[in-house]
Parts: C-alpha cells; sequence; structure tokens
C-alpha cells in the first residue's frame, strides 16, 4: 500500500500548478485510507466547491452507477439516475481522490431529461466517487459510491500527442429511437484528447501541457439540454450520453477548451415515430 | 505433440501460482488493481523448467497468472536460442529477476556469448528481463516504434513492478539498439533469424521472428494460447497482422503465453475466433447503441470457458475495442 501512497503523492505535486474552471484541491489520498478519513476529506472538497450549504444525503434523488473495480482506468464509465424528471437543476460530479477532483458540472436547461446521464472519467486512485445534485428549489443532495481504479490520470494515451490530437473537435451524435411525445436518447462523441497534464509526451519526455474540454453546451432548437464544465478528469475523446425533450428543431452543440479550441456543429435528431 | 519434442532440462525456485483478482492486469496497461498488490511474506514454492522447445531452442512456459509480488512476473514464455557464433534471447524475461533466472539457465548450457537479446514488445512481462543481459552488451532488437512505445510507457511500468517486488528485482528500462521497421535477419552462424515489424496489432511495437534451422516461428504475443489474448494496439490491426503470420508458411510456432511449442494453424484459429468474436460483438453493441458499460458484460460471453483469466481481460479488451469501433 505504501509504494501505491508514494506514487499517488507524487503525482498529485506534479499538477499542483494545474488550474481549471472547476477549482483543484490538492491533497494525498491513499487506496488504505480509512471511511473516516475519506468522510472527512469529501467534508473539505465539499466545504471548497458549496461553501458552507448544507448537502443531505439521498437514495432517490440521483443515484451513480460505476464499476466497482475499473476494467481501465483512463476510462470508467459512470452513470448518473436521475428519476425526478424537472426537479434537477444541476449535477456534480465529484472524484475525491483524483488531483482536480471536481470532475464535471452539468447545469440543466428546459430541454432536458434528467433521468440518465451518462459519461467516462479517470479514475487515479482508489475513490470515493460523489454526486451532488442541485433541485430547483435551491437545495442540495448527494450520494456516493466508492471505486477501485489507479493511474488513470496518467495513463499514456499509447500514441504521440499529434495522433491523438488528429481530427480534434469532430463531433457525432447518435439518437436512439424516437418516440412522439417522449423524451430522446442520444450520444454526444467529440474527438478530443483531453490531456491530463500527467501525461508524459513520448519524444520530449516533458508532460503534455492539459488540454482538455472546458465547456459544452447542448441545445435543442432555442432552448438548452444542458452545459457541462470539465476538467482534466473527462477521459481523451469525451463521450456524453444524455436525454432531451425534442421539439423537431435541430441539436446544437459548441464545445471548447481550455487553450482557445472552439467547435460547433448541429445535428438533426430523428423525426418521432407514431 | 510438444510434449514429446520436449524433455525437461532444468528447474528453478519460481513463483507461486496463486492467482488474485488484485493482480495487475499489465498486458493491457489496466493497473487497477495495483493498489493492494503489497509484498507477500509467502515464500516462492514452485519450481520452473525450462524445455527444449526444437535443436538448441530452451523456452520456459510462463506461468498463467499477472504479475505479483511471488511471481516477479514470470508469467511470459521466455527462453533463447544457441547458434554457432552466439546465443540469442527471445524474449527477455518480465523482471530483473525473471531476466537473471534465464541468464543462469543460459550459462548452465553454453559458455557462447549471448549476442542478441530480442525485446519482441513494449509489456513489462516481455522487456523487463532485459535489464540483466545489459552488462553482456549483446544487441537488443526491437520494433522501430519500440522505442517511443518505452518513452511512453517505460517508466510507468517499472514503478508499478517496483510497488509490487521492489526496485531491485525490477529493473531498468531498457532500449533496442537495432530497430527493425520492416524485415530484418540475424546470423547466428548456423541458423538465421528473420525478423518482422508488424503494424499496430496486439500492441504498437510486435515484432515476430523465425528460425531457419528448426523452422519455428517466434510471434510473441501475436500469438496467445491458454491465456486470454490481451488486446492493447488495434483490434481490426490484429487480424490484419494474423493474416501476415499465416502466410510465413511455418507450422509451428513458440507462443507468446501458453505451451512452448504448438501447431500454427490450430493456435491462430482459437485465437482469431476470439478476436472475431470480440470485434463483431462490440460492433453489434455500438450499432444498437449498448453503452460501454452494459457492452463489457456481453461482449464474447461464447468464449469465455475457452480461455484461461478470462474474467480478468475480457472486459478490458472490450473497453479497448470499443474506443476503436466506436468512431468506424
Amino acid at each position: 500500500m505504501r509504494p501505491t501512497f508514494a506514487l499517488a503523492l507524487g503525482l498529485t505535486l506534479s499538477v499542483g500548478a494545474l488550474s481549471g474552471p472547476l477549482a483543484p484541491v490538492v491533497h494525498a489520498a491513499g487506496a488504505s485510507d480509512t471511511d473516516q478519513e475519506r468522510a472527512q476529506r469529501w467534508q473539505e472538497i465539499a466545504k471548497s466547491i458549496f461553501g458552507d450549504r448544507k448537502i443531505e444525503p439521498t437514495d432517490t434523488l440521483v443515484k451513480i452507477e460505476a464499476p466497482k473495480r475499473a476494467e481501465d482506468a483512463a476510462l470508467v464509465p459512470i452513470t448518473l439516475s436521475m428519476p425526478d424528471r424537472g426537479t434537477v437543476k444541476s449535477v456534480s460530479l465529484v472524484i475525491d481522490d483524483n488531483p482536480a477532483p471536481y470532475a464535471a458540472k452539468f447545469e440543466f436547461g428546459p430541454a432536458a431529461d434528467t433521468s440518465e446521464l451518462k459519461l467516462r472519467v479517470r479514475v487515479n486512485n482508489y475513490t470515493d466517487m460523489h454526486a451532488v445534485v442541485e433541485t430547483n428549489d435551491g437545495k442540495l443532495y448527494e450520494a456516493k459510491q466508492f471505486v477501485k481504479a489507479s493511474g488513470g490520470c496518467s495513463a499514456p494515451m499509447g500514441m504521440s500527442d499529434e495522433e491523438a490530437m488528429k481530427g480534434m473537435g469532430d463531433m457525432r451524435m447518435k439518437f436512439a429511437d424516437a418516440q412522439a411525445g417522449k423524451p430522446v436518447e442520444a450520444t454526444l462523441m467529440i474527438r478530443h484528447p483531453n490531456f491530463s497534464g500527467m501525461q508524459m509526451n513520448q519524444v520530449t519526455r516533458e508532460f503534455t501541457p492539459a488540454r482538455y474540454i472546458e465547456k459544452v453546451t447542448v441545445s435543442a432548437g432555442d432552448e438548452k439540454v444542458f452545459t457541462m464544465t470539465g476538467d482534466i478528469s473527462i477521459a481523451s475523446n469525451p463521450v456524453i450520453n444524455f436525454g432531451f425533450k425534442p421539439d423537431g428543431k435541430p441539436i446544437q452543440v459548441a464545445a471548447s477548451d481550455n487553450q482557445g479550441g472552439h467547435w460547433a456543429r448541429s445535428f438533426n435528431p430523428p423525426s418521432p415515430t407514431n | 505433440m510438444a510434449a514429446e519434442a520436449v524433455r525437461p532440462v532444468g528447474r528453478m525456485l519460481a513463483g507461486s501460482r496463486t492467482v488474485s483478482r488484485r493482480h495487475a492486469l499489465f498486458g493491457g496497461l489496466c493497473l487497477c488493481c495495483l493498489a493492494t498488490a503489497g509484498l507477500s511474506p509467502r515464500a516462492y514454492a514452485e519450481s520452473f523448467t525450462m524445455e527444449e522447445a526444437g535443436p538448441g531452442i530452451f523456452i520456459r512456459k510462463g506461468l498463467i497468472a499477472d504479475a505479483d509480488a511471488e511471481n516477479l512476473d514470470a508469467i511470459a514464455n521466455i527462453g533463447f536460442i544457441i547458434g554457432k557464433s552466439g546465443v540469442l534471447v527471445t524474449e527477455s524475461g518480465g523482471s530483473l529477476a525473471d531476466g537473471q533466472w534465464l541468464r543462469g539457465e543460459i550459462a548452465k548450457r553454453t559458455d557462447k556469448p549471448i549476442t542478441h537479446v530480442v525485446l519482441t514488445h513494449v509489456h513489462p512481462d516481455h522487456a523487463f528481463g532485459a535489464g540483466a543481459f545489459v552488462a553482456d552488451k549483446p544487441v537488443f532488437v526491437g520494433h522501430a516504434k519500440l522505442r517511443e512505445a518505452l518513452d511512453a510507457r517505460g517508466e510507468f511500468y517499472r514503478k508499478r513492478l517496483a510497488d509490487l517486488f521492489g526496485e531491485e528485482k525490477t529493473g531498468p528500462v531498457v532500449y533496442p539498439t537495432m530497430s527493425i521497421a520492416d524485415t530484418g535477419q540475424i546470423d547466428l552462424g548456423d541458423r538465421t533469424l528473420t525478423f518482422t515489424a508488424h503494424g499496430p496489432a496486439h500492441t504498437t511495437s510486435d515484432l515476430s521472428m523465425r528460425d531457419s534451422a528448426s523452422g519455428l516461428l517466434f510471434p510473441a504475443d501475436l500469438l496467445f494460447v491458454e491465456r486470454i489474448p490481451s488486446l492493447d494496439g488495434s483490434l481490426k490491426g490484429w487480424l490484419k497482422e494474423l493474416e501476415r503470420v499465416k502466410a510465413s508458411g511455418a507450422t509451428q510456432a513458440v507462443p507468446g503465453h501458453g505451451p512452448v511449442r504448438v501447431d500454427l494453424a490450430p493456435a491462430m484459429a482459437d485465437l482469431t475466433a476470439y478476436l472475431i468474436a470480440l470485434r463483431d460483438g462490440t460492433k453489434a453493441a455500438i450499432a444498437k447503441d449498448v453503452s460501454i458499460d452494459k457492452a463489457v458484460d456481453t461482449v464474447a460471453q461464447d468464449q469465455k470457458d475457452k480461455w484461461k483469466l478470462f474474467e480478468h481481460y475480457n472486459r478490458r479488451n472490450v473497453t479497448v475495442a470499443y474506443q476503436e469501433l466506436e468512431w468506424d
């Protein structure tokens, strides 16, 4: 356990200079931490993000589904279920022991169907994950899930930086079959390496600077579905599954990264079948 | 067939065969499980044997297990070929300790110099024994892409192995000194080794070798037998490169994992069946909008009883295949 602890510490220090839109909290964490240590860390993180606002536990407003033990620490699929449609204003995903724990925040608009949201993240250490929803009446609720994985933020991409950046900003969207009057499930894919700043360049032997998707806004016609604020914990080539209420107008996607990259695309959802 | 051609020659103290879900899935760079793998007090309890897979060809069957503190990553088939002018190491071992053991086995059988060490690809179970041969000043033979692959991952692997069993037993990252971009040859006096550098397949640095004296093919981890293949390069590329392996005309091979010598055709057929099940199952999942977290539980399940360590690697393979195929 100790060597892993030391390694995690080293990585944490190496990204101390990182700054993202979601303020990183830097601390050392280990796989062997007690529940109490984890709980205390979460309190610190929660305070840095939500201030002194009270966060109540919930079993119903949000649920996190994640593999108990990740197959690939650099691509851990997460499902956030928020079945009470229309009550959730935003959801924040926090990976407590990642170097930048605040992984993503989704702010929903009127065209959103929040019942199921999927994304892929990096996990750097055995960690608690927290999902915090803010309801429309301004209250905060949290759910927790423990995940075993390590090295996800620093795992090399297995290709050159140039290769990893090929087609950066390309987007695709897939739609599930639409039924009249029902929300539609869609999958947004964005080509982007989402460099974490912790991966070593193969040629220069220096850390590739963090370059990650910072903001993604998805709208159905004039109505917002969601805005995602992201950080280095999002896996490369981000894929987001979400639900929306179709009104026949195209889906607009705008994405930008922390180095000034900006991309936009429009997709035509399928016409509803009766 | 292999069993008859083979006689046990040497023995060593080696790792216990304990397979635990905790162990690192090094083959596929899955390091999720390492955090709990610490040194265990359990002593080595089993012995390895060196088998003669052909005339002057000695191979040690690797454990069908993941790297851990006890087995010192001795999980790949490693060995050497004795030629007239010197010794060529076919695979170096999974750690400095594993390589040192191999070097001892060579010394028991010949006093010829170790002139060549082949680094068949970037994975630690094949590359980290190389440190044991540095003092012999051999030619380290590798794929033209091996250097950059080691640049990207070598240090990462080294730290993970050191976490398992300490720096001293892990050894350094050793780079190739002879780089093969397409094909190449090495003449050992009475036999010639012909190398082929493959496109992205099992990894992005796969090198295969053919021995002129025995006709044996050394496909390294392009060929898995018994142990489930691990995908870390390109699924489509691997299937393509297998066609090249078939076209070599070899009938028998020394696989990277599994028995030390197998008939090539049936072994290739089993491997191809798995890769096709993985490809087609993943493609079907993507087409039906089955998300990656669901696909890992459903794809290639009909292959489950055909491979050891299936539970350790199949989900990981699906994860890799999904990312490759979802942008098609």
